[in-house]
């Protein structure tokens, strides 16, 4: 078997070496090493080979000659997913777009900017703050996530009830299909003709095609933000409170929410001047023209306070702005240090439901004798559970993975979704077979192979196959009734 | 308001299996757009009703064949709106002929597109399979992002049953402000001040005076005002919504009405007839008899596409033809959700 697998991999890299350059292609065991997981390194495998082409043409090459033999292809970027969709396939070529990190142009008066797909999301922002722009979507990873992974995964951040995901923010994309073809999705102009591809390239994680060029949209930068730091003395009070300020007319540029144990974390890490001894604090920050500023944030700080908050503030200055962010977005790291490992979940749940699934988060954390901390986005009701566990003590992984499984579930059951931002990956495809009825998924494999008829663009992810599914049926998980399928799921 | 879909799932999987071509029919408004339905009348009206509304959630969900005007008159009653502004094109325009369609009003470039607010679809496939899609959720990357791959499909994917949108806060205030400009002085602007951080909320220039909707705190439109410049506009409201409806001067008209998607900053394109522009200079409205051949090539040339909006040949290709693997590849996804090529064939390309 492996020395099937040694001459199949010589075979392969010498066709690849006939048209790649010798620094474009990785066959050792050691330099492979680092790209056998990505940002969940829970799991991990070694691809057979990976290849960092220079050009779309080598790239459109390798995906040919991967046709032409039937060998998956993976492609990946910074590896900051946090799902494992560019977790390499053994028998698979890794295809790294790392060396496509050029902006190629900004285009200041029909604010767009077109970059290449290894650009870095932060990258763009900074090449745009001269003429008064910027790229609105700013996943947490912002500073070394790249544009490529943002759009395969349609990648939020902390300002999407305002601005938008990935989704809305992009208006073109060159890709490269998996026979190796050049399209071009969308265009400069606000549609295009014929089915919207672009919206549904967006989030596809690398299974329906490998994205080489986008087009971004740019927003002017608003006039003025400004951020509120509300604290309270009990979680659910606070998860209440964010549906205040949205019924009240008031859309948030960003409104996070943090509980204690995440709000010592950070204080840990970056001393970002958070109160210590709140049991959650929520970041609402309100943006737009300084008299709009000005006005929100006044009725943000009475709301908040009715709430029930026991303390609201307003940043003083950009800097403690600045810091109230950094906080937040260093939350992960921050959590990290504290224990050994951590595992971060993504559902997302109706605002309304916020309290209560908190409240199941916190029984469960209980039941399975693992601590967690909430670090969200409120606005959305997109939760982010860490999970703190130690692998090195026998049956914690898998302590985890099972908390983690039924936070899932339980985000399915009253309404919401297993994934509001990170994507399905290797990590969520169980769950997929519960928030989903078998047509559903058939649907789904069916749009695949319009796109990938041999099955070879990140086979496995995503998507599960029928057996799969039956096999964790079998173990009791059922398609979830949620309360807006009064059909009963699907017609499954 | 009541509930069909056993009776359409029923029809639907009749249709499959007895190879009858559907045509989707909701409340008419829109039977001008697209090439010309054929196929036997799969009456949609009928299903109506919204489902769930929770001005604090943000979200409403409402069977397809619910009226625009039903729904707008709940969302006003809590001071929330249909962000993309929607085009009806008459009272019985419904939520599914507008999903199906997928037309934006003069708010779209500020603040999205239809497909941009929608969260989650119920349908019923080319197969006869009823499937849910996204959900009532501001995120949710689970799965394939079919929801809103159903905007602008023109029913040819799937009979959509029920939609759940993204709503948002009608804005406080607003006016409009009204300048004579030259048409390449007038995009300019446009985009300048869409640049700069205004309250912009629409852009439209008819050939000779520019109009401009600054919506959001009073503070603020006195302060846009004050950046923007010209004179008010009694009864703007008025102008955007004849704008929106296809009511102005303009588009009484006997002759073809084209609309070109172009990029926003594209310069003035030279075709015989006339013209208006929208969306900020991204969508540009033209009445011309000149050749279909001739404007999808100028068209082509600033970046943008042509779409033959009204009148003229609706049996001969309507929407801008699509280059060879682009076409193959819709035409891969046409049969992936619709094997038996059933439902509204020919609507959107004589093909599929």
């Amino acid at each position: 078997m492996a020395e099937r697998r040694a001459a199949e991999r010589a075979a392969l890299a010498a066709e690849l070496r006939s048209f790649l350059p010798a620094d474009a292609l990785i066959e050792e065991t050691e330099a492979l090493r680092p790209y056998e997981c990505d940002g969940l390194p829970a799991y991990r495998q070694m691809p057979l080979l990976a290849v960092l082409p220079h050009t779309v043409e080598q790239v459109q090459q390798v995906v040919r000659l991967c046709h032409r033999h039937g060998v998956p292809v993976v492609a990946r970027g910074a590896a900051t997913g946090l799902s494992g969709g560019a977790l390499p396939l053994a028998d698979g070529v890794l295809l790294g777009l790392a060396r496509f990190n050029r902006i190629l142009e900004i285009d200041p008066l029909a604010r767009t900017a077109r970059v290449q797909p290894g650009v870095r999301n932060l990258a763009i922002s900074e090449a745009a703050a001269p003429h008064g722009l910027y790229y609105a979507p700013d996943p947490s990873s912002q500073i070394a996530c790249t544009i490529g992974g943002n759009v395969a995964e349609n990648a939020g951040g902390v300002h999407c009830l305002k601005y938008g995901l990935t989704v809305h923010n992009i208006l073109e994309l060159k890709l490269v299909t998996a026979d190796g073809e050049l399209l071009t999705i969308g265009s400069a102009a606000l549609d295009s003709p014929g089915y919207d591809l672009l919206a549904l390239l967006t989030g596809s994680e690398g299974m329906l095609g490998i994205v080489v060029e986008v087009l971004v949209k740019l927003l002017p930068r608003p006039q003025r933000a400004q951020v509120l730091l509300a604290a309270f003395d009990d979680v659910e009070k606070a998860a209440d409170a964010v549906g205040e300020v949205i019924a009240a007319g008031i859309v948030p540029a960003g409104l996070e929410m943090m509980d204690g144990l995440a709000i010592r974390a950070a204080e840990e890490f970056c001393a970002p001047g958070y109160p210590r001894d709140a049991a959650a604090i929520l970041l609402c920050e309100v943006d737009g023209t300084n008299e709009e500023v000005s006005e929100h944030a006044r009725r943000v700080h009475d709301l908040l306070l009715a709430a029930g908050a026991t303390e609201v503030r307003s940043a003083r200055d950009e800097a403690e702005r600045m810091r109230f962010w950094l906080g937040r977005k260093s939350a992960f790291p921050a959590v990290g240090r504290m224990s050994p490992d951590y595992y971060c979940m993504d559902g997302t749940v109706p605002r309304k439901r916020l309290g209560e699934v908190l409240r199941g988060i916190g029984r469960l954390s209980e039941q399975y004798q693992l601590a967690v901390a909430n670090v969200f986005h409120a606005g959305d009701g997109n939760l982010h559970p860490l999970i703190l566990f130690d692998a090195n003590q026998p049956g914690e992984l898998q302590r985890a993975e099972d908390f983690g499984a039924e936070i899932l579930e339980l985000s399915v059951r009253v309404g919401g979704t297993i994934t509001g931002e990170h994507g399905v990956g290797h990590e969520k495809i169980h769950q997929m077979c519960v928030q989903f009825s078998p047509p559903e998924l058939e649907q789904f494999r069916a749009l695949k192979r319009a796109f990938d008829p041999h099955g070879l663009l990140n086979p496995g992810k995503a998507i599960p196959q029928p057996k799969h599914c039956s096999e964790y049926r079998a173990l009791g998980h059922d398609v979830l009734q949620a309360p807006g399928r009064r059909d009963g799921g699907g017609g499954a | 308001m009541s509930d069909l879909t056993t009776t359409l799932q029923q029809q639907v999987a009749a249709a499959y299996r007895a190879g009858t071509p559907l045509q989707l029919v909701g409340g008419g408004s829109k039977d001008f757009y697209g090439r010309t339905p054929r196929g036997e009348p799969l009456p949609l009206a009928g299903h109506s009703g919204v489902v769930n509304y929770e001005p604090r959630e943000l979200v409403l969900t409402a069977r397809a064949g619910t009226t625009l005007a039903e729904i707008e008159a709940l969302l006003r009653r809590s001071g929330q709106m249909l962000p993309f502004e929607p085009p009806h094109f008459g009272d019985a325009a419904t939520l599914g002929g507008t999903l199906a369609c997928g037309l934006s009003g003069p708010r779209r470039p500020y603040v999205g597109a239809l497909r941009d607010f929608v969260l989650g679809v119920r349908l019923i496939n080319g197969r006869g399979e009823l499937l849910h899609f996204g959900g009532e959720v501001m995120k949710n990357v689970a799965g394939y992002d079919v929801s809103r791959l159903m905007a602008g499909a023109l029913g040819t994917l799937g009979v959509v049953l029920e939609v759940s949108l993204k709503v948002l806060p009608r804005p406080e205030n607003g006016l409009t402000l009204v300048q004579e400009r030259t048409p390449e002085e007038a995009i300019l602007v446009m985009n300048q001040w869409a640049a700069a951080p205004l309250p912009l909320t629409a852009a439209c220039y008819d050939g000779l005076r520019l109009y401009v909707r600054l919506e959001g705190a009073p503070a603020t439109l006195t302060a846009g005002r004050q950046r923007v410049g010209g004179d008010l506009l009694e009864e703007g409201e008025r102008f955007w919504r004849d704008l929106r409806e296809q009511r102005l001067a303009f588009f009484e008209t006997g002759k073809p009405l084209w609309r070109l998607s172009v990029p926003a900053t594209a310069p003035p394109v030279e075709l015989a007839g006339k013209q208006l522009i929208d969306w900020g200079g991204a969508q540009r409205w033209l009445v011309s008899d000149a050749p279909a051949a001739a404007i999808r090539e100028a068209s082509i040339r600033v970046g943008g596409a042509a779409t033959l909006f009204r009148g003229g040949d609706r049996e001969g290709e309507v929407f801008q033809p699509l280059p060879a693997p682009m076409a193959a590849l819709q035409r891969s996804l046409k049969q992936a959700f619709d094997p038996a090529g059933i439902l509204n064939p020919g609507r959107m390309y004589r093909e599929f």
